[in-house]
């Protein structure tokens, strides 16, 4: 039995794995990391649009700060996020674009003097500040209420991603690539390590650690049509799952991005958007205005997907064989602004479909993009179930997204929850010891190799690629952008008879190395088992929150479901998982639920709503005028955060002679 | 829709892992649909045809640089390729050469990189390591900014080095991705390397001066980044450090 040990283990790496890994090997920790792919092939360098920090270097950011991102994070979340989480990483973000900027990151800065964008279809000229003058830039994104977003052109994915897994290679971090983890070693209480196969000689490995931290992304391939990398399938969430301990929160809350190209469903940025880019219909009418008046296309990422959708039911959208879609067009944003800053779109539009985004709309709908849900973890990152399980990134449910995850949050989430918990991996990694029992570890490695000695030797007839194929479309059709009672008990019964028929599955390539089909049917059997989470807890969920939109439930329920779902698998053999339920304590939340400002406000209060509100009326006049805004937030809703992230965060506008916006601000 | 047109796939197989295999070129017949590019015929291919099929993708999207293979004679990025582009519908599929073939189409460019990176010391050497976090960032010019990003945007898919004459002959030679990264580098202000630091590493035959300018880097560069510019400017700024 092949036996490696390390301190921290990290699976998984992407921008959150590495910045982990990055915080232990600071700390002196023997570090391991483990993934599919060179590191720098990993998801996240598909992040176009930037990430959310509230710098507040540009004139239209003027006024941000961590309390103004944190209320939009929240709304944005439809009030299911964990405030706590919500807090630590607001306060984080500007750390973390710093840290990146130091760490190589070009991002693009402020030139300081007049420059023209597009505002609501308008040309407007803006003033920067001379004292900005070089500062981190950042562009508008939906569902904010400042310019927050900070950017490299629209690579920023890719920009932070090469910077972060140099600074590993720098550090000299070792990444064991084209390693798939196929099950957590762990005895009930405490996670071990992982069972690993190596996709180029099949030797399976386990990886004996202190600390084991899944940051391996979302689980968007459970669907046909995905933005997602074709290695999103869920694997990370499913490790967790099958420990029959560990559980999963939030599972049906799953994102669809307006945007994506038909009809191979690659991205094009929010950045569009948030650069002036408009949606039309079929007769170039730019509808989005008709629905949401106020924030029009830049309203939060669930909002416009379904009120693209309820227009293309009304007929307005463009008829292809793929279905119908409607227009994203950035015509109006010039040929020099999409050639510098929306230059991979500009790619992706000649590449993919042939036209030059410059001239041409491109034809969008919206598309799978985010899983919101994932392993659940406390504040610090661990599995409160499994003892040294870490997780982070979007493999997590950490919850600072809760239904629904704003723009620039998700880049965001990877290095901010990243720096946040990769201190406290750090921490558990010098508290606690290693633990070694062989015994264990041998019997975890026999059962992921007899599960490939049946795949290979065994008389099964089921091919892997049917059963994913037919997976997809399920997901597709019945757990998409708005669902139903019928439709979802439809998909949980559809789904558990292809998770029978997994257990049939059969090999036409018997390869016991290099065998794509081998790797394809240890996922499908995994990713069965994260499609059936998804779907229960839609199925379950008799509300619509965020982007869980149930057309027989259009209201949002605080009263009865103001809480988190978590899932468990603790029966192997079972068909379904086991749902149960966290409530949200309203008693403790710095900004008790609201209403977001999309559509009427037609949300069931909860009874303590009113209560909280009264109390955080009096804890503040209590405190008096004299308190400043960290001291009131303070008595709201104190949260921890490892000491050295502790610190104020310096803004421009703390120096800056004139900081008020209109000082300086719009010309129209 | 009408049936597609009949595709003829010619693919080099070979598992290096099996002792008694040998490379070989296979064909394949595919019905073509709207839109279809390499990526969804090799899925295609393998879902339908031969399951043992090996290749590599990622983002599928032409933005991790994973699936660069060569194509009629060119190497490219797979999953941005249309088949559309090929009028006889003839399309031959071979790994991309000057890298470790792990089966069929897929090779080993990470390890690759990797090693480059470490070799080369690939990444921002701060000129402060006292850089506060909490406190207000440097400024930078942002035009350097700009310009930095647009060398950045080398995907380390290994096109360039596969189309590289002087890699053919001279195994140790860094290529136009190692030199677009030393580039970039070279001028980031954040940067406290010298062009003397920089000699010590491509000063020679495996870097600057080894190129024969054949340009197959710039030529096929999917990320059309400008290797011939970067490659005479680095020459330029090594011979400087001698004078």
């Amino acid at each position: 039995m092949k036996l490696i040990y390390t301190d921290s283990l990290v699976v998984g790496a992407g921008l959150a794995g590495l910045r982990v890994a990055i915080a232990s090997k600071e700390r002196g920790l023997d570090t391991l990391v483990l993934s599919l792919i060179p590191a720098k092939r990993s998801h996240s360098a598909a992040a176009q649009g930037g990430m959310q920090a509230s710098l507040g270097n540009t004139v239209k950011g003027m006024g941000d700060d961590e309390d103004v991102h944190f209320q939009d994070t929240v709304k944005g979340s439809d009030w299911g996020c964990d405030q706590d989480v919500a807090r630590m990483f607001a306060h984080c973000a500007p750390k973390a674009v710093r840290e990146l900027a130091n760490w190589g990151v070009p991002w693009s800065r402020v030139s300081a003097g007049p420059r023209q964008v597009i505002v609501n279809a308008q040309k407007v000229t803006l003033q920067e500040a001379q004292q900005a003058h070089g500062l981190i830039n950042a562009r508008d994104f939906g569902g904010t209420k400042k310019w927050r977003t900070c950017y490299t052109a629209d690579g920023t994915g890719h920009s932070l991603l090469y910077a972060m897994d140099n600074k590993a290679i720098a550090m000299d971090i070792p990444v064991h690539e084209r390693i798939e983890a196929l099950a957590l070693i762990h005895d009930g209480k405490r996670c071990h390590g992982v069972i690993a196969r190596c996709l180029i000689t099949g030797e399976l490995r386990a990886y004996v650690a202190k600390s084991t931290t899944i940051a391996t992304g979302g689980y968007g391939r459970i669907y046909e049509v995905s933005t997602n990398a074709i290695i999103c399938e869920g694997i990370g969430q499913a490790l967790a799952l099958e420990t029959g301990v560990a559980k999963l929160g939030n599972m049906e809350a799953v994102q669809f991005h307006p945007t994506a190209i038909v009809p191979v469903g690659i991205l094009t940025t929010e950045g569009c958007r948030g650069d002036g880019g408009l949606l039309r219909d079929k007769d170039g009418y730019r509808f989005m205005p008709d629905y949401e008046p106020d924030k029009k296309e830049l309203a939060s990422r669930d909002v416009v997907s379904r009120r693209m959708t309820e227009h293309i039911r009304k007929g307005k959208g463009i008829d292809s064989p793929y279905g119908a879609h409607l227009w994203l067009d950035i015509t109006l944003l010039g040929r020099k602004h999409i050639e510098t800053n929306l230059r991979e779109v500009q790619e992706i539009c000649e590449n993919f479909l042939g036209i030059d985004p410059a001239k041409d709309w491109i034809p969008v709908r919206p598309t799978q993009h985010y899983s919101m849900g994932g392993i659940r973890t406390n504040a610090t990152g661990e599995s409160p179930q499994l003892k040294g399980l870490f997780s982070v990134g979007e493999a997590a449910c950490w919850d600072m997204h809760g239904f629904n995850r704003l723009g620039g949050n998700s880049l965001a989430e990877t290095v901010v929850g990243g720096m946040i918990i990769g201190k406290y991996v750090a921490d558990f990694c010098e508290n606690n010891s290693l633990e070694i029992d062989t015994q264990l570890v041998e019997q975890f490695m026999q059962q992921v190799q007899s599960e490939i000695d049946v795949l290979i030797e065994g008389d099964g007839i089921e091919s892997a690629f049917t059963l994913k194929h037919e997976m997809q479309r399920i997901m597709m059709d019945y757990v998409g952008i708005f669902r139903n009672g019928p439709e979802l008990d439809k998909a949980v019964a559809e789904l558990k008879v292809l998770l029978e028929r997994s257990r049939k599955l059969g090999l036409k390539c018997k390869k016991r190395h290099a065998n794509p089909e081998l790797v394809e049917a240890l996922r499908v059997k995994r990713m069965l088992k994260v499609a059936l989470t998804v779907a229960c807890g839609a199925a379950a969920r008799t509300e619509s929150r965020g982007a869980h939109a149930r057309e027989d439930f259009p209201q949002r329920n605080d009263r009865d479901w103001l809480n988190r779902t978590l899932a468990s698998w603790p029966d192997p053999d079972a068909l379904e998982p086991v749902l149960n339920y966290e409530a949200l304590d309203v008693m403790k939340m710095e900004l008790p639920p609201g209403y977001r400002g999309y559509g009427i406000n037609n949300a069931i209060a909860h009874p303590d709503t009113a209560k909280r509100e009264q109390q955080i009326t009096e804890i503040l006049a209590e405190l008096g005028d004299d308190a400043d805004r960290y001291q009131r937030q303070r008595a709201i809703m104190p949260f921890e955060l490892p000491e050295s992230l502790q610190p104020n965060n310096e803004r421009l506008s703390d120096t800056l002679t004139s900081p008020s916006a209109n000082a300086l601000g719009e010309k129209s | 829709m009408s049936q597609g047109r009949q595709l003829s796939f010619n693919i080099f197989r070979y598992d290096p892992q099996e002792p008694d295999d040998k490379p070989k070129m296979i064909r394949y017949q595919l019905t073509e649909t709207p839109g279809m590019t390499v990526f969804i015929a090799l899925n295609k291919l393998r879902e339908e045809q031969d399951t043992s099929l090996q290749f590599d993708f990622v983002c599928r999207a032409g933005i991790c640089g994973s699936c660069a293979m060569v194509i009629n004679g060119f190497p490219t990025l797979a999953c941005r390729t249309l088949t559309a582009k090929y009028p006889k519908g003839d399309i031959t599929l071979m790994p991309l050469p000057g890298f470790e073939l792990i089966g069929d189409l897929s090779v080993n460019t990470g390890k690759f990189m990797r090693e480059l990176a470490e070799r080369l010391k690939l990444w921002l050497h701060p000129k402060a390591n006292d850089s506060d976090v909490h406190r207000l960032e440097d400024p930078m010019d942002p035009v350097e900014a700009a310009r930095l990003y647009e060398l950045e945007r080398c995907v380390e898919c290994g096109v360039c080095v596969s189309a590289c004459a002087t890699k053919q002959m001279r195994d140790t030679f860094v290529g136009a991705v190692g030199m677009m990264k030393i580039a970039r580098f070279e001028m980031d202000s954040r940067d406290a390397r010298t062009a003397e630091d920089f000699y010590h590493v491509i000063g020679n035959q495996d870097g600057v001066f080894g190129c024969m300018t054949l340009l197959g880097c710039q030529d096929n560069c999917p990320k059309d980044l400008p290797h011939m510019q970067q490659i005479a400017y680095l020459r330029r700024k090594m011979a400087m450090t001698l004078i």
